[in-house]
């Protein structure tokens, strides 16, 4: 993903800002002007944001795989589970909670009203995950939109969406693959998509080994 | 007035949304307004939104709860199956027992 910066402050090599951009920096001018926060404030915010990734995601979830310990902390209480990898949630930043997929209940994540997303773990959401399309139908027809990503899930499954609607972020742990019993830690963090952790996909299954 | 409203509901309460339509920032999705759903758990209290997100200063905090509801509850031509479920947080303010 090479996403460009869409910060207010940048793109001054433009000749003509488009709409978003112009109205960003009028925002951002208020913001300042009004004592709300600092320019510094807010190149943080956006810079941490832009640290982040999928990968983040990735590297806890697998951890929850191999330790069983950990995955009940992290569904317990994700804010202080992913501090212990590193991953500060600072407070004045939504809340996180961690949900699992299992083989009987299966979770999607949808923010009907915006676009919420963990974004303190997960980096920015993909495009899809923002547009109105996904937003609208994920909660109607949430199996519908899963056949779409590839997922055909049994009827004896209970499918729960969640809307992000307000304070609280959702990241799914889905369910480990089977056959990756032999796998490092990193190795399963490969097959962590970002779709699984939205629960739109299940994780990757390990690459077939090949007979000699 | 107190700075947190004290929790009213907890995990296994039937509770219906509100239908209120008030203008501004408002965090609760219309497609459950009036719906009946059941708590899950409470998170906790939080600044309330519809002042916060107006210059006000969003007190007193209000608790916001996850509350699942069952889709053919919400979509009336809902195709799955009956188990399957929509999981809205919503603030304290908008439900009342059902």
């Amino acid at each position: 993903m090479s996403e460009g910066h869409e910060h207010a402050g940048m793109g001054e090599g433009d000749a003509e800002p488009g709409y978003y951009p112009t109205r960003l920096r009028a925002i951002e001018a208020l913001l300042i002007e009004h004592g709300v926060c600092r320019l510094d404030e807010i190149e943080y915010a956006v810079d941490r944001t832009n640290l982040r990734s999928e990968t983040d995601g990735a590297k806890v979830v697998a951890h929850a795989w191999v330790d069983s310990g950990y995955k009940d902390r992290l569904l317990e209480d994700a804010v202080s589970a992913v501090a212990e990898l590193g991953y500060d949630i600072p407070d004045n930043m939504p809340r996180l909670t961690v949900v699992e997929n299992t083989e009987a209940v299966h979770n999607l994540v949808v923010c009907t009203l915006c676009s919420c997303y963990p974004r303190a773990l997960m980096g920015r959401p993909p495009e899809w995950y923002k547009s109105l399309t996904y937003r609208s139908r994920a909660v109607v027809d949430p199996r519908g939109v899963m056949r779409e990503f590839g997922l055909n899930l049994d009827e004896h499954v209970e499918v729960r969406v969640q809307d992000s609607s307000a304070e609280m972020r959702y990241l799914i742990l889905p369910r480990r693959p089977a056959g990756t019993e032999n796998l490092s830690e990193e190795e399963l963090a490969q097959l962590v998509t970002r779709n699984s952790m939205i629960g739109v996909s299940e994780a990757l299954s390990p690459e077939p080994v090949v007979s000699r | 007035m107190a700075d947190v409203s004290p929790a009213k509901y907890k995990s296994g309460d039937k509770v219906r949304v509100g239908t209120g339509n008030p203008p501004g920032h408002c965090r609760t999705p219309s497609y459950v307004r009036g719906k009946k759903g059941t708590v899950v758990k409470l998170y906790g209290a939080f600044l309330n939104p519809e002042s916060l997100g107006h210059g006000g200063s969003g007190l007193p905090k209000q608790p916001m709860y996850q509350v699942e509801f069952e889709q053919r509850e919400v979509w009336e031509q809902y195709n799955g199956p009956v188990r399957d479920k929509v999981v809205v947080d919503l603030f304290q303010h908008w439900l009342e027992f059902a």
